[in-house]
């Protein structure tokens, strides 16, 4: 069995790239690559388009070894790796919508952004007109005697972001959802370009603003990798505690969430004030209840305020207070376990196959956290486990977040209680004629993905790729032969991005 | 559960003060509402919040509105499952193309006399992501807007000032009809 190094071997290796090699290879390795992939050898990090490229990002799950491979298509055709591997479908049909670069071979050929209303079609290849009148878009058929189908969206009934889910039920049990997404695509692909780095950290962090930090963090860790910087150590650990408050006040606000969705309005309303204490402190000590803008390439733009650790302590103290009881009233109501143990069920294997991250990972098997498994600082030096459960289950998926918003509250302690003293911030050099970066940050929800390549110091292509991507059609799964009631807790338990998908 | 619910006997309400209505706030609505507001409303303004492309920040903020802390059903105001239910449309986001006939239906479908809250600074004038290929812009390219309310996101507190000033407007528009 070749390992990717081997692979990497077999093609021309791209210059000025970092941390992870790139290498240009022809139709035959990209073609195998796509049947390593589907014998789950190896992980699908990423698929995404340039005007005449395609790039494919993987992970050898043993390694953990890291490659990008790119396959030039003059023709604007490519050999489809959706075909093999279902994972890559989605991001096929974005790169034909975008880009006009075709899968060949692929079993859906269906546009996935492009809702025919942006006036051009392949608005970042060779753009042409849009169609005058487009086909009404195929859902996939679910036959069979007394099947009803509901559509929901993409305005919906609760504060979330707009998509459209189309069940198909028997009686009250789903047998099919299909979702259609690319309602909030805002085109950031397409303004990166040409951009500069300033402009590029603020359009990642309004990516997705649940991670506005783990984007920013992504984003300037990839520049940082293509321009070879190295940023100060109190920066290092400053990012870390900013990405940690974004977990720590996601986790508990979804944990209420979910519990809400099974009307436990009680959870709901305990966990909403101890996510509100999080953004306070870190208002208190960057400014900002969501720590927007501050992490930025070369370091962080600001340190954290005059009694920015005191309040994050406090606040820390308080959630050490509160929490245990919180966790114990979930373990112990019953019809709150009635609705959450075996419901939406992952099973492992389909996890591996869509190398999921996060906690929907996390809670069916997988143990993939980027903090871990690619160790960057300053969690090479930080003590936390990885929590991992099999059941899968919303439930399951509850309990991972439970043990990780304790793992939080210790890194958080861990970093005030090391926090280095110096500057926060390196100049930025405008660096080479092309320079490329990549860089995987663990958000929330999971491992975020940011590839750029600089010219003269300005972005010519970035590419971001949200944990959502391989979390969304798992969802799709995981509701069959639950009942659609039980759509909510699922969904919520899940928390994919809209946004970050969209993009 | 007996445990959480004895200690709440005895704690102290974590819901704050009113912040006083925005003055900037009140000026753009005065002229809006002047006009409109000839219905008595009370206090009582059902909303229904619709995200035509934001990055779900907003939503962040708004969903905190109903926290133990800002707590709005004390003032009055509702978020609602439906825009036929709603006196209010609360729109985020720089309105992308995709999500520009949803807001549209939306809009027709809540029942007159209705206001428009634009919140965020994308809903204002599409923020960071004016001029792509995917954007209209702000809300007010689509559907008539009553009010903004600034920031990225703006804060709670923020969002009950715009919201207040739009219910006292719309107390004192009722005294005139």
């Amino acid at each position: 069995m070749p390992s990717l190094i081997d692979l990497t071997l077999e093609g021309r290796k791209v210059a000025q790239y970092g941390p992870w090699p790139r290498v240009v290879v022809d139709a035959s390795v990209w073609t195998f690559a796509a049947s390593e992939l589907a014998h789950g050898r190896w992980n699908l990090l990423g698929l995404w388009g340039e005007p005449a490229t395609v790039h494919m990002a993987i992970m050898d799950g043993q390694t953990a070894e890291i490659a990008v491979v790119s396959l030039d298509c003059p023709d604007r055709t490519f050999p489809s790796v959706g075909k093999h591997h279902p994972p890559a479908l989605r991001l096929e049909r974005t790169i034909n919508d975008l880009f006009g670069l075709s899968a060949q071979g692929s079993s859906d050929a269906r546009p996935w952004l492009d809702h025919n209303r942006w006036d051009v079609r392949f608005p970042l290849g060779e753009r042409i007109d849009a169609l005058p009148n487009a086909a009404p878009y195929r859902f996939l058929a679910a036959e069979g005697d007394g099947l009803h189908q509901i559509a929901v969206g993409p305005v919906h009934a609760g504060i979330i972001e707009p998509g459209h889910f189309r069940f198909t039920a028997s009686g009250e049990t789903v047998v099919r959802l299909e979702q259609r997404l690319g309602y909030v695509h805002k085109g950031i692909d397409g303004l990166m370009t040409g951009a500069s780095l300033a402009r590029g950290v603020q359009l990642a962090g309004r990516t997705s603003g649940d991670s506005t930090v783990a984007y920013a963090y992504a984003y300037s860790r990839a520049a940082e990798a293509a321009l070879d910087l190295v940023v100060p150590d109190r920066a290092v650990f400053l990012r870390a505690l900013l990405a940690e408050l974004e977990r720590l006040a996601n986790h508990l606000g979804d944990i209420g969430a979910i519990c809400n969705d099974a009307s436990f309005a009680l959870m709901h309303a305990h966990c909403g004030v101890l996510r509100e204490s999080v953004l306070r402190a870190a208002a208190a000590a960057s400014g900002h209840r969501l720590m927007r803008d501050i992490i930025v390439p070369g370091g962080v733009s600001r340190d954290i305020g005059d009694g920015g650790a005191e309040a994050i302590q406090a606040t820390l103290d308080n959630i050490r207070l509160r929490f245990p009881a919180l966790v114990e009233l979930y373990d112990n109501t019953a019809s709150l376990q009635d609705r959450t143990v075996d419901t939406g069920t992952l099973k492992p294997p389909l996890a591996r196959q869509y190398a999921v991250g996060g906690y929907v990972g996390r809670a069916s098997g997988r143990s993939f956290d980027a903090r871990r498994t690619l160790a960057y600082p300053p969690y090479d030096s930080l003590r936390f486990d990885v929590p991992v459960l099999n059941e899968g289950d919303v439930n399951a998926r509850v309990w991972i977040r439970v043990r990780e918003v304790e793992q939080s509250l210790s890194l958080i302690e861990q970093i005030l209680s090391r926090l280095p003293e110096g500057p926060i911030c390196r100049e930025v050099p405008l660096g080479g004629e092309v320079r490329e970066g990549m860089a995987i940050v663990e958000g929330f929800r999971g491992d975020v993905l940011v590839w750029l390549r600089l010219r003269n110091g300005l972005i010519e292509r970035c590419h971001m790729r949200d944990p959502s991507w391989f979390q969304w059609p798992l969802l799709e799964a995981v509701i069959e032969n639950n009942i659609v009631a039980d759509f909510p807790l699922c969904n919520k338990s899940f928390n994919c991005s809209y946004s970050g998908h969209d993009l | 559960m007996r445990k959480l619910l004895f200690e709440s006997v005895f704690r102290q309400p974590l819901t704050e003060r009113a912040p006083s209505p925005d003055d900037a706030a009140m000026a753009e609505l005065a002229t809006a509402l002047g006009q409109a507001g000839r219905r008595r409303l009370g206090r009582s303004l059902s909303i229904r919040e619709v995200d035509a492309g934001s990055c779900n920040g907003c939503e962040l903020e708004i969903h905190a509105l109903n926290n133990a802390y800002y707590d709005v059903e004390r003032f009055g105001l509702r978020f609602v499952a439906s825009p036929r239910h709603a006196d209010v449309l609360m729109v985020t986001g720089p309105v992308t193309k995709n999500m520009r006939g949803a807001l549209e239906r939306t809009y027709d479908a809540t029942p007159n006399p209705k206001w428009v809250v634009a919140v965020g600074d994308c809903a204002r004038n599409g923020g960071c992501f004016a001029g792509s290929y995917a954007v209209v812009g702000g809300v007010s390219e689509v559907i008539p807007v009553d009010l903004h309310i600034p920031g990225c996101p703006p804060a709670p507190t923020a969002m009950l000032q715009g919201l207040l000033a739009l219910l006292e407007r719309a107390d004192a528009g009722a005294v005139t009809s």
